[in-house]
C-alpha cells in the first residue's frame, strides 16, 4: 500500500554504504556525507559518496568559470549595482560578439568574453561527458548514458559552435542570458522564415512530447503493478511475473500493442536521443542550406494556402509605390 | 478514509483550476479578422476595453463659426500658418488648442503677456511647427491617417506634451567598457523583452531596412542577422503594444513577411513607418536647435514621435473618431496668400528671435 500514492511514502535508508570497492581509484571517491530524512522523500536517503575524479574536478571548475565570466558580465552591465543585478537577472545577458568580427577574435568587451565563457562551458561538458563514459566503464556498465548525454551536447554544439562557424560569424551563436536566449530563438524563427515549418523541428518537437507522454506512460504503469511487484522491472525483462503480465495486458487491451519490459527503456531512450539529435538537424540546416522554411514548405507542399478573404489579397506596398 | 482523501484531491483540484481561472476574467471577446485556423483575430478584455472606450472620449467642439469676414492675418500680426482662417475660425481654433494642449495655463503657455503675436516664447514656435505637422499629416498621410486625420488633441489629451513620445536612449549604466549590444535590460520601450530598448531611432528617424526574412527558401544572398531581427522584433513589439492588438493584427504568424497573407492593417501600418519617420525628421528634429534643455532628452534631442504617440494603446486613436471634420482648417494649407509679408514663411525662419530662450523657459 506505499506505492499507492502519487508521492513516495518509501524511505530508502540504510547504514553507510560507500558501493563496491574500485581498487587503485579509491581516491577519487568521497567519504559518505550523511543521511537525510528530506532526501529520502525525493530518492535515496543516502548522500555520496561523490566520486569526482580528475576529469570531474575539471569539469567543475571550467564550468565554474564559465558560470563567473557570465555572471560577472551580466553584473557589469548594471555597474555592478547587486539590487539591479537581482533584479534584472532575468534580462541580463553576455552577447556573442557583433556580425562585424566574423569568425574573428573579439575585443574582450565584445564578445571576447563571450568567446572565452563558451570555450570553459564546452570545456566543461566535454569532461563531465568523459566523466559519464568512465564512470559507466567502471561500474562494469555499458553506455547509454554517455551516448545520450552525447545528443544534448550535439545540439549545444550546433547552437554555439559548429553552426556559427558554418555561417562565418559567431554573431549567429545564442547569447547566454534567461530572456535573451528566448528572445534570440524566437528572432532565430522569425528570421527564417518560421521554423514550425522545419521538418527536423517537427521531428524534434514530436520526440519531445512523445518522451514525456512515455515517460508518463511508463511511470505510471509501473507504479500501477507495484502491489504485484512490478518494480522489479529488470528481473521482468525474462521472467515476466503477474506484474509484468498485467502491465503488458493493459497495454494491449488498451491499444492492441504493447511494449516489452525491455523495450519500453528503448523507446524512451530513442525518444529522448531523437529529440536532441533531430532538433540539432534542423538548426544545422537553417541560414544554411535553407533560408525561410515557410518558402520551402511551400516549394514541398506541406504547407496549404488559404483562400483570399474580401479585403485581401493586399500587397506589398513597397511594388506599388516603385510604380 | 479513502473517500475523503479523494475528496481531498478533487478541492485541492478545483482549487486550481479557480485560481489559474482568475487569471483573466471575464474571457476576452474574439473577432475574427483572417481566414478560419490562422489565428487572425482580435482579442478585447471586456473590463480593460471599458477603461479603453472611457480613455478615449473626444471632447465636444464649439460650434463653427462662418469662414467669412476678415482674415486673420489682415486682423492679427505674425500669423504665419493659420493666416487664412477667418478671424472668427481662427479664434475658435486657438481656444480649442488650449483645451487640448494646455487646459490649466491657457493662452499664457504660449503667448507673451500683452503682445501675442511675440514669439519669443518657444512653446508658441512649438505650436507653429506642430500645427504645420498636423496639416501635413491630414494631407499627405492619408494612407494612414484615412479621413479620420489627427489634431492635436489625437496625442495631446490636454497635456502640454503628449504622454507617449521618445528620445535617445543613453541605456542604463553600466561599468565602462561594457559592451550591451544595446539590449538586455528591463525597458518598457522594448515591452519588457530582453529585446533592443532603442528600437525607434534606426526605424522611426533613420531608414534602416525592416525587411530581414528571406524571400527565397533556398540561401541567395540575404546577409541579414538574427540581431538585426531582434532590432525589428522590437520595434514590432512596440507596434503591438501602442495599439493594443497582437501580431495577427497585421500578420498571417506563419509566414510574417509575406504580405499576400497580410491583413490589409499591415499596409496601413507600413505607411505609418514612412509617415513617423517623415513627422521626427521633417518637424520634430529640427525644433532641436532651439527647444529648452529640460523639454529634451537625455542625449539632448527633441522629444519624437512613435506609434504609441497617437494610437495610446488603441487599435484607431481615439477609437477612429475623427475631430478633424469639426475643425477643418487642420487638413488643409491655410497660410494667407500673399502679400502679406509673413506668407509663405516657412517654419525654418521662426527662430528668429533667437533671445527667447530665457524667456521661454520662464514662461514655464
Amino acid at each position: 500500500m506505499e506505492y499507492q500514492n502519487i508521492f513516495t511514502q518509501v524511505q530508502v535508508d540504510a547504514p553507510d554504504y560507500a558501493g563496491v570497492p574500485i581498487g587503485k581509484d579509491e581516491y577519487n571517491r568521497s567519504a559518505v556525507a550523511g543521511h537525510s530524512y528530506w532526501m529520502g522523500k525525493l530518492g535515496d536517503a543516502q548522500l555520496g559518496p561523490i566520486y569526482l575524479g580528475p576529469t570531474g574536478v575539471m569539469a567543475l571548475l571550467c564550468g565554474f568559470l564559465a558560470f563567473e565570466i557570465i555572471g560577472l558580465n551580466m553584473w557589469a552591465s548594471v555597474n555592478w549595482d547587486p539590487i539591479e543585478f537581482i533584479r534584472q537577472l532575468p534580462w541580463l545577458a553576455l552577447e556573442p560578439p557583433p556580425a562585424k568580427y566574423g569568425l574573428g577574435i573579439p575585443p574582450l568587451n565584445e564578445g571576447g568574453w563571450w568567446l572565452i565563457a563558451g570555450f570553459f562551458l564546452t570545456v566543461s561538458i566535454l569532461l563531465w561527458w568523459w566523466r559519464t563514459f568512465k564512470l559507466s566503464q567502471k561500474l562494469g556498465m555499458s553506455n547509454y548514458l554517455a551516448w545520450a548525454f552525447a545528443g544534448a551536447i550535439w545540439l549545444y554544439l550546433v547552437l554555439g559552435f559548429i553552426r556559427p562557424v558554418l555561417m562565418g560569424s559567431w554573431s549567429e551563436a545564442v547569447p547566454f542570458g534567461i530572456f535573451p536566449h528566448l528572445d534570440w530563438t524566437a528572432a532565430f524563427s522569425l528570421r527564417y522564415g518560421n521554423l514550425f515549418y522545419n521538418p527536423f523541428h517537427m521531428l524534434s518537437i514530436a520526440f519531445l512530447y512523445g518522451s514525456a507522454v512515455l515517460f508518463a506512460m511508463h511511470g505510471a504503469t509501473i507504479l500501477a503493478v507495484s502491489r504485484y511487484g512490478g518494480d522489479r522491472e529488470i528481473d521482468q525483462v525474462t521472467d515476466i511475473g503477474t506484474a509484468g503480465e498485467r502491465s503488458m495486458l493493459f497495454w494491449r487491451w488498451c491499444m492492441g500493442f504493447n511494449a516489452s519490459m525491455e523495450s519500453i527503456h528503448r523507446w524512451a531512450w530513442w525518444f529522448a536521443v531523437l529529440t536532441v539529435i533531430t532538433g540539432g538537424i534542423g538548426i544545422l540546416l537553417t541560414g544554411t542550406v535553407v533560408e525561410n522554411w515557410y518558402l520551402w514548405g511551400v516549394k514541398h507542399g506541406i504547407a496549404p494556402a488559404y483562400p483570399a478573404l474580401d479585403a485581401m489579397p493586399v500587397v506589398d506596398p513597397m511594388v506599388t509605390e516603385a510604380q | 478514509m479513502k473517500t475523503s482523501k479523494l475528496m481531498k484531491t478533487i478541492a485541492g483540484t478545483l482549487l486550481f483550476g479557480l485560481t489559474l481561472a482568475g487569471c483573466e476574467q471575464p474571457p476576452p471577446e474574439t473577432v475574427q479578422r483572417g481566414y478560419r485556423g490562422t489565428g487572425m483575430e482580435h482579442l478585447a478584455n471586456p473590463d480593460t476595453l471599458t477603461e479603453l472606450v472611457a480613455a478615449n472620449q473626444v471632447p465636444a467642439a464649439s460650434p463653427a463659426l462662418p469662414a467669412t469676414g476678415p482674415k486673420a492675418s489682415e486682423v492679427y500680426q505674425n500669423v504665419q500658418v493659420l493666416g487664412d482662417l477667418s478671424v472668427g475660425e481662427f479664434t475658435r481654433l486657438m481656444a480649442a488648442i488650449t483645451e487640448w494642449v494646455a487646459p490649466e495655463q491657457g493662452c499664457g503657455y504660449c503667448h507673451e503677456g500683452a503682445n501675442f503675436a511675440d514669439d519669443s516664447v518657444y512653446t508658441k514656435r512649438v505650436a507653429r511647427v506642430m500645427l504645420q505637422m498636423t496639416q501635413a499629416t491630414n494631407q499627405q498621410w492619408t494612407d494612414h491617417v484615412g479621413s479620420t486625420g489627427v489634431t492635436c488633441y489625437t496625442c495631446h489629451r490636454g497635456k502640454n506634451v503628449p504622454e507617449n513620445v521618445w528620445a535617445l536612449d543613453p541605456g542604463q549604466a553600466h561599468a565602462p567598457g561594457v559592451y550591451t549590444a544595446m539590449q538586455n535590460i528591463a525597458s518598457e520601450a522594448a515591452v519588457y523583452t530582453s529585446l533592443p530598448y532603442d528600437p525607434f531611432s534606426p526605424y522611426l528617424e533613420g531608414d534602416e531596412s525592416i525587411r530581414v526574412a528571406g524571400d527565397t527558401a533556398l540561401p541567395t544572398g540575404n546577409e541579414s542577422s538574427i540581431k538585426q531581427t531582434e532590432w525589428i522584433y522590437s520595434l514590432m513589439m512596440h507596434f503591438s503594444d501602442s495599439l493594443g492588438v497582437n501580431c495577427t493584427h497585421c500578420h498571417n504568424s506563419r509566414a510574417f513577411a509575406n504580405w499576400e497573407q497580410s491583413s490589409p492593417a499591415r499596409v496601413q501600418a507600413w505607411h505609418g513607418i514612412q509617415m513617423v519617420r517623415s513627422l521626427n525628421n521633417d518637424y520634430v528634429t529640427p525644433t532641436t536647435d532651439w527647444l529648452p534643455a529640460h523639454r529634451k532628452g537625455p542625449q539632448g534631442d527633441a522629444p519624437k514621435v512613435n506609434c504609441a504617440t497617437c494610437h495610446q494603446g488603441a487599435y484607431k486613436p481615439l477609437l477612429g473618431v475623427s475631430m478633424v471634420a469639426d475643425y477643418p482648417s487642420l487638413s488643409r494649407n491655410t497660410v494667407a496668400a500673399a502679400p502679406v509679408d509673413e506668407a509663405d514663411a516657412p517654419a525654418d525662419d521662426t527662430a528668429e528671435p533667437a533671445e527667447s530662450e530665457e524667456a521661454g523657459t520662464a514662461s514655464e
